[in-house]
């Protein structure tokens, strides 16, 4: 059994921030992560692999430090690693992401057939959801979305059962293999790697892919980049917050009742809606 | 099938990273671990960078170094309640290359040595945490043991570069816990302004830096210094005093550095800055008298762990990189002639140590820490009366000179008896000499 995860390099969101008067990202001096969700992803298929066995190759697209990432991905357990990187990658899209992530993955293929390509849901600096279902489209691989947990595999016959998360309630999927996966969070959680995996990743020869190793022709390079991408990020704002001033609302008494009447009585005035509401259930 | 290799460096700051950079160059198996994400996330540090001790190990350090400026200007500022007397110096001779001090971040350069090591062979395994050292039935010690599953790593001799609070060298009962006494606990924040800005502040061109050491009440009675770097388009502000003393005063460090910051001559030098990072670190002070044993069978302690820190130049990551090398020296020195790793061998390292300027230094000022922890005028009445006489002679209203100097004469007897004066000037004398 042989399964692709694909990780992304973010920086990490929770200590980013969006520069107050020129409203740009400001990405200096943020560490760069895997991206949470990939993890999640990283781990189910460590944990298949436990039970089956097989092969775990972790594939990136990105600049050269994204080879962090991918060093990571190894001390946790994976088997492979390569790096797609490349100049005519840079300013991508998702559409043109998941056509170079499609090209590499068939190459991979020609090597060790893919049986399964792992991702996270989304990433958190993308926040599309867009990359995954558009490598499967390309692949002709079966899509399963945000799917909580691997219920079983039978690598034998070609079939898989995932739980999938879907509006009131849980969907419990058959599906045929190879098949693309996005992962949720939190139904696993990223082991500790082992000391003989930190000694592995650190000694790990990453594979490094330009295009042309990707499988990329010279044909299909206006489908990659910046050139293959038709979103255009034409504004990044901030938006601006609330800042009404607070009201003080003096009550003579001081009386707990009388406060509660005149701040529910402004409240009412304020927003009429939610006097209407209260007095329709009431 | 645990690993085996010739030497295990543990920590990766300034003292591991030479240590296992010297070894890797020389051609022997280096494993150095660190617990941090990456080299440097642990380390903080003021900083300033003296080339020499890394010119040693790295002769082209400053063709790839990320260096902030280089320094031209020192500035010593005794400070009162609202006000400082300073000595400033300035030479263009500090513009001429190669130059000899500079400011540095941390976590850009630990990594950009971290980086080097690397590169001359060494193995660098991060966020892995050593938790003891393995010993054999002579109890000498055969490698260390790792928070990781597998975790059992074998080599010829392991180095402690594991910082000022070395829990493994604590555990291992190379020394005691460290006392309140020998340590500072030092505060820092780093405060970004234009390049321009910063440059126009301080009067200088585009990669010259300033330093400016504080001393004074604004430490509160306590033993410790300030200081205040120009990074590239930042600058550094810091304070710190003896453990022992916050413990007694029950001051907080972050008030004692508000209070510096809010400093009538130091508050003008900060405005508009944005503060981006706030840091604490425990620096070793205790001096000569503090060192503990550096080195037994199969192991020795470099940096931090061992004391090696001058406070009284604030030096001390070159200290920690010449004790690192020449650790590293004597592992290569001993492996060559085919001895094993055993006290007896290592023994070398102390005697390079003595040869060097490193223990030269610290015996030096061996005194220091004891007369400044028991001559409290220093740093409260000395202060106070010299920006009083200052201000005195400088305030112009009508008093003659000499009656001036009279009062100033009088007023430091009144706060300190002839003899104490004479008694504290003979102390100073005697621990710089």
């Amino acid at each position: 059994m042989h399964i692709v995860v694909c990780i992304k390099q973010v920086p990490d969101s929770a200590q980013i921030r969006v520069h107050p008067v020129t409203n740009t990202i400001m990405r200096q001096g943020v560490p760069a992560i895997i991206n949470p969700y990939d993890l999640f992803a990283l781990e189910e298929a460590l944990r298949l692999k436990d039970k089956h066995g097989g092969t775990v190759t972790v594939i990136t697209m990105g600049p050269p430090q994204a080879e962090g990432a991918l060093r990571k991905a190894l001390s946790y357990g994976a088997d492979d690693a390569i790096l797609i990187t490349d100049r005519a990658f840079a300013g991508a899209d998702t559409l043109a992401t998941s056509f170079a992530l499609a090209s590499a993955i068939r190459q991979i293929q020609k090597n060790m057939p893919v049986d399964m390509v792992f991702t996270g849901k989304q990433t958190i600096d993308g926040d599309t959801a867009q990359v995954g279902p558009g490598v499967a489209k390309r692949l002709d691989f079966q899509l399963l979305t945000y799917v909580s947990k691997v219920s079983s595999v039978l690598p034998k016959e070609g079939q898989i059962v995932v739980e999938r998360r879907a509006e009131g309630g849980v969907q419990l999927l058959k599906s045929r293999l190879p098949c693309l996966i996005t992962i949720l969070e939190g139904n696993n959680e990223m082991r500790f790697a082992t000391m003989p995996n930190m000694f592995r990743a650190a000694r790990h020869a990453v594979k490094v892919w330009d295009r042309e190793a990707a499988g990329i022709t010279d044909e299909d390079v206006v489908r990659i980049g910046l050139k293959g991408s038709p979103t255009v990020v034409s504004k990044v704002f901030a938006p601006t917050p609330h800042t009404d001033p607070a009201e003080m609302i003096d009550v003579e008494s001081g009386n707990p009742r009388d406060i509660a009447d005149t701040v529910l009585a402004k409240m009412f005035t304020r927003f009429p809606v939610v006097a209407k509401e209260i007095a329709k259930r009431a | 099938m645990s690993e085996k290799f010739d030497a295990i460096v543990v920590g990766a700051g300034p003292s591991g990273n030479a240590a296992a950079y010297t070894l890797a160059k020389a051609g022997l198996n280096v494993l150095q671990l660190e617990r941090g994400e990456s080299a440097g996330s642990k380390n903080v540090q003021g900083a300033i960078l003296y080339a020499d001790a890394l010119e040693r190990m790295i002769p082209d350090f400053r063709e790839d170094a990320p260096l902030e400026r280089h320094i031209i200007e020192q500035r010593m500022w005794v400070l009162d309640d609202e006000s400082f007397v300073g000595s400033h110096y300035r030479s263009d001779a500090f513009n001429k290359e190669p130059h000899n001090r500079y400011t540095i971040i941390r976590a850009q350069f630990d990594k950009w040595f971290s980086g080097k090591v690397q590169e001359a062979g060494a193995l660098v395994v991060c966020e892995t945490t050593v938790t003891s050292l393995l010993r054999d039935e002579k109890n000498r010690v055969v490698g260390v043991q790792v928070d990781r599953e597998g975790g059992t790593i074998y080599a010829d001799v392991v180095i402690l570069a594991d910082g000022v609070n070395s829990l493994l060298a604590k555990k291992a009962d190379f020394h005691p816990e460290i006392e309140p006494k020998n340590v500072a606990l030092a505060v820092k924040e780093i405060h970004f302004m234009p390049q321009e800005v910063l440059q126009e502040r301080f009067n200088i061109g585009e990669e010259e830096g300033v330093v400016i050491e504080l001393f004074g009440k604004i430490t509160n009675g306590m033993m410790g210094t300030g200081f205040l770097y120009t990074n590239r388009e930042s600058i550094a502000i810091g304070i710190g005093c003896m453990l022992s003393d916050f413990k007694e005063q029950k001051t907080t460090p972050y008030e004692l550095l508000e209070q510096m910051k809010n400093h009538p001559s130091i508050k003008p030098l900060l405005a508009g800055g944005e503060m981006k990072e706030y840091t604490a670190h425990l620096i070793p002070e205790g001096g000569y008298k503090a060192i503990p044993k550096i080195y037994g069978d199969g192991w020795m302690i470099v940096g931090d762990s061992g004391m090696f820190v001058n406070a009284v130049h604030r030096e001390g990551s070159n200290l920690a990189m010449t004790t690192g090398r020449l650790a590293a020296e004597t592992i290569i020195e001993a492996k060559a002639a085919g001895k094993e790793m055993t006290a007896a061998s290592l023994a070398e390292y102390r005697k390079k140590l003595d040869d060097s300027f490193v223990i030269k230094d610290l015996k030096k000022y061996q005194e220091m820490p004891d007369i400044f922890h028991s001559n409290r005028q220093f740093f409260t009445t000395y202060p106070e009366l010299v920006n009083r006489s200052v201000h005195s002679m400088l305030h112009v209203d009508g008093v003659d000179k000499k009656t001036k100097e009279r009062e100033i004469f009088s007023s430091f007897k009144q706060n300190r008896s002839l003899f104490g004066l004479m008694g504290d000037a003979y102390k100073l004398w005697r621990a710089f000499r």
